[in-house]
């Protein structure tokens, strides 16, 4: 069984990124409480941590994939149109299953091929982007900015520019921020955001690929050199990355309840600051699931906080843009002074 | 010469030292620059020049010592400190910006306005370049059309613009033409003759003997010897810069060699080589030499599957023959071979990995069970040989980024060991590393070969070749000649062959 020195040595930098989520709790709640005092037991509510944590998984399961392309010294500008060219799918699967606008005739069948055709989508959508940045060379900024509008396009196309409405179906209360069964505590949604962590995190972690992930970002020439197969194991990084983005599109559907191909517009953006916040590195070789998980929690965070201070939409943005470039400034600091000793 | 010079010296620097994390790359430096005469400061890679060079360009704060301009303290703490100071650099890369005119580049950073405006310092610019013997380069010219030596003209050029007092120059001949490099020794007494200080850094020792009038060596970030050039030989020069006498620094291979391991045949890459074959044995250390651009590197990499290969075929252990068209490292490493790549930095080792992450990258099946890897296995294979190979470091998990040179190279051979391959290509094993790990790799060497690994080493340097191969073969643009042993070689005739592509007459059968 694999053990745990290597996370035994890494636990500061792993915890870091908590800290920081912590901080960002500690500072809202130290404002609200000075400021809008009436709206502190609302922001300390349970209801409002399951807000929260609901919110944060598009982004979080959207991040764990984009981590692994950053890690590999690749980016993922097409993450946003993915999610919704996913969630486009769904939708038009779960309309193929439903009968005459029954909603008992979709099934768990019905659901369950929709969440696959919508992950197949995000996978392919993956493999095209690892296959043409690598056969033909082209650099991933520049191929997965092109697919942010063909996917954008097809999504929009294939939905008749319009949403894509359903029949009520289970899958609709994936991410109900008040789950039922009760027990669930969370929404369905968030306990599969786990779950792929978990598997994320192992699989970076703890297997041949997942150390090919990190030799990629680190140095390409060098992984070349120790007969690392570069172009395969890129396009499989993407395909997973895409695949995440498919499973990030099917719980934008059920946020939804609807496949919207204007949907997470730009949300790569956001994706790609968790990962960066998380302690990733644009330049390779640095990357941690658990830590883009707490960058996308600081984000979803960082918006509740600023609008129970009745801070303006504009403001949040300010903010927001502010602690991704102090995110990166701490790192920075910390990698030159770790290099210094 | 010397002669009439003052006494105290326009720049002293006294017991520098600067360290970089744990390698102390500085430790007690002394020099003394005189006007009116040209320092050689010898030593080889990684002996402290460089790092000596960054200091004195302010680039660099030592850590201690003290630095004096002309008898009084010089703080050196910013580059521009040390322009202000007439302190100039000239680099082995060039530091000009292509784009830009002549004289735009040698007036850059001390433009001077008028109302905001540029104003022309053309006549400057002219006197600066015909002091130099280089009144027709002109200065609207673009630096980009000009030739390699011509920009370095130019770049000195700069230095006098600027008003320097001492000009230090690293390997200013490294990209030059004989020609050339006789038109930059005028220069170079020519500016020494009006009476500017001159620092010519150089590991070429026939160089130092025809332009420099003093030396100073450097040896592991000390300077270990300084004399007149013109009371000094060679072999005195060499034994200051390795610390030992040659016999004592590389130990001679003392087992036979076995069957034919390899057979190469008519490698031809994209542009070099062209058309090599040879042979190498079981156990055997062959040397190949070259000067820059022969294509040594290009061999090694062909063969390797890291550089496209037009035509060729390799045997392997007198087995069936391999095409090498399409060849890739994976193909090469299965097959039996490894290549410990000549970049550290940019290929061989990913800096800010782990040692034992390095060390297992190549073989990682070997520390794997069904995809999932084995921490605990991975960091005793790497504790293991980290051991063995004394590589100086707090813990296997720290990043390779934190090692000196030369125990990163053994971070590499580390690597090349647990992978097990039978042939090993080695690119400049021993390129920037202390004079100490020198030792030991050369030990490694020997101690593979003897165990019976075939090992090809790539090297500039002849010296090492000599001392440590069985063999050796020599490459020029792209053709290798016949491998002979290293004792049938003289040096003479291996440089002649590199240069010319001809054997000396004498050997040649008529």
């Amino acid at each position: 069984m694999p053990t745990l020195p290597a996370l035994s040595s890494n636990w500061k930098s792993l915890l870091l990124p908590f800290i920081g989520l912590l901080f960002v709790f500690g500072l809202f709640t130290a404002l609200i409480y000075a400021f809008e005092p009436d709206n502190l037991s609302a922001f300390l509510s349970s209801r409002n941590a399951k807000t929260v944590i609901t919110q944060t998984v598009i982004v979080g399961i959207g991040a764990l994939g984009m981590t692994m392309v950053i890690t590999s010294g690749g980016i993922d500008l097409s993450a946003g149109s993915t999610i919704a060219l996913s969630s486009v799918a769904c939708a038009l699967t779960l309309n193929a299953f439903a009968s005459g606008g029954d909603p008992a005739s979709i099934g768990a069948l019905g659901m369950g091929v929709a969440a696959l055709v919508a992950m197949a989508t995000g996978a392919a959508t993956g493999a095209f982007n690892g296959s043409v940045s690598c056969l033909l060379k082209i650099p991933p900024f520049i191929v997965t900015l092109g697919t942010m509008l063909i996917a954008r396009g097809t999504a929009e196309g294939i939905a008749n520019q319009s949403q894509v409405r359903t029949p009520e179906n289970s899958l609709q209360n994936f991410m109900q921020r008040n789950p039922d069964p009760e027990w669930l505590i969370f929404a369905p949604g968030v306990w599969i955001t786990i779950a792929l962590l978990i598997g994320v995190g192992i699989t970076m972690r703890y297997t041949v690929f997942g150390r090919y992930i990190y030799a990629l970002g680190s140095n390409e020439s060098t992984a070349r050199l120790c007969g690392i197969p570069v172009a395969r194991t890129r396009i499989l990084i993407y395909t997973l990355c895409g695949t995440l983005m498919g499973i990030s599109g099917v719980m934008s559907y059920a946020f939804l309840g609807s496949g919207d191909p204007t949907t997470a517009v730009a949300k790569e953006l956001d994706i790609i600051a968790a990962v960066v916040i998380g302690g990733g590195s644009l330049s390779g070789g640095q990357g941690s699931p658990i830590g883009s998980i707490a960058g996308a929690l600081i984000m979803t965070l960082l918006v509740s906080g600023c609008s129970m201070l009745n801070v303006p939409d504009y403001s949040q943005k300010i903010i927001i843009g502010f602690i991704i470039i102090g995110a990166v400034a701490v790192d920075t600091w910390k990698t030159r002074r770790q290099a210094a000793s | 010469m010397a002669e009439g010079v003052a006494s105290v010296p326009l720049l002293r620097l006294n017991a520098i030292t600067k360290s970089f994390g744990p390698v102390q790359a500085l430790r007690g430096v002394s020099l003394d620059i005189r006007a009116g005469e040209v320092l050689a400061l010898i030593g080889e890679n990684g002996a402290g020049k460089s790092t000596l060079m960054k200091v004195l360009s302010g680039a660099h704060q030592p850590d201690s010592g003290s630095v004096e301009m002309a008898g009084r303290p010089l703080a050196l703490t910013c580059p521009s400190v040390a322009r202000r100071a007439g302190i100039a650099m000239i680099y082995q890369e060039l530091t000009l910006a292509p784009h830009l005119s002549v004289e735009e580049n040698m007036t850059l950073g001390m433009e001077q306005t008028k109302f905001g405006f540029l104003r022309s310092q053309s006549e400057k610019v002219k006197a600066a370049l015909q002091l130099l013997g280089a009144e027709d380069i002109l200065p609207s010219r673009k630096v980009r059309s000009l030739t390699i030596a011509r920009q370095q003209i130019v770049e000195i050029a700069r230095a006098i613009v600027s008003e320097a007092r001492v000009v230090i120059m690293d390997e200013p001949t490294s990209s030059l033409s004989g020609e050339d490099k006789q038109a930059l020794f005028r220069v170079i007494r020519k500016l020494r003759d009006e009476g500017l200080a001159l620092v010519y850094i150089s590991h070429f020792l026939d160089e130092i003997d025809e332009i420099a009038d003093r030396y100073t060596v450097l040896r592991d970030g000390e300077s270990v010897g300084q004399g007149l050039v013109a009371e000094s030989t060679p072999e005195s020069l060499v034994e200051q810069m390795i610390g030992r006498t040659i016999d004592e620094m590389y130990p001679r291979p003392d087992h036979d060699t076995g069957e034919v391991v390899l057979a190469v045949k008519n490698v031809q890459g994209t542009s070099l080589p062209r058309g090599v074959s040879f042979e190498l044995q079981g156990r055997e250390i062959l040397g190949i030499f070259g000067l820059v651009g022969a294509g040594r590197t290009e061999l090694a990499r062909c063969l390797f599957g890291l550089d496209q290969v037009v035509a060729g075929q390799i045997e392997l252990h007198g087995g069936t023959e391999m095409n090498l068209s399409g060849f890739q490292p994976i193909k090469a490493l299965t097959g039996g071979l490894d290549y410990l790549s000549e970049d550290r930095k940019d290929e061989g080792l990913a800096q800010n990995l782990s040692i034992a992450t390095n060390t297992t990258l190549s073989a990682i099946r070997k520390t794997s069970r069904f995809g999932f890897l084995q921490l605990d296995e991975e960091k005793a294979t790497a504790d293991r040989l980290a051991e063995k190979l004394d590589i100086r470091c707090a813990s296997t998990s720290q990043p390779v980024s934190a090692l000196s040179g030369g125990n990163q190279q053994k971070v590499a051979l580390a690597r090349m060991i647990h992978h097990d391959s039978d042939i090993f290509f080695m690119d400049e094993p021993t390129r920037g590393i202390d004079v100490g790990s020198k030792h030991e790799i050369y030990e490694l060497i020997l101690s593979l070969a003897a165990a019976g690994k075939s090992i090809i080493v790539v090297s500039s340097y002849l010296p090492e070749l000599l001392g440590i191969c069985h063999n050796i073969a020599v490459m020029h643009r792209g053709s290798l000649s016949k491998k002979r042993p290293a004792e049938e070689w003289s040096e003479q005739e291996i440089l002649l062959f590199a240069t010319t592509g001809k054997h000396q007459p004498s050997s040649v059968a008529p």
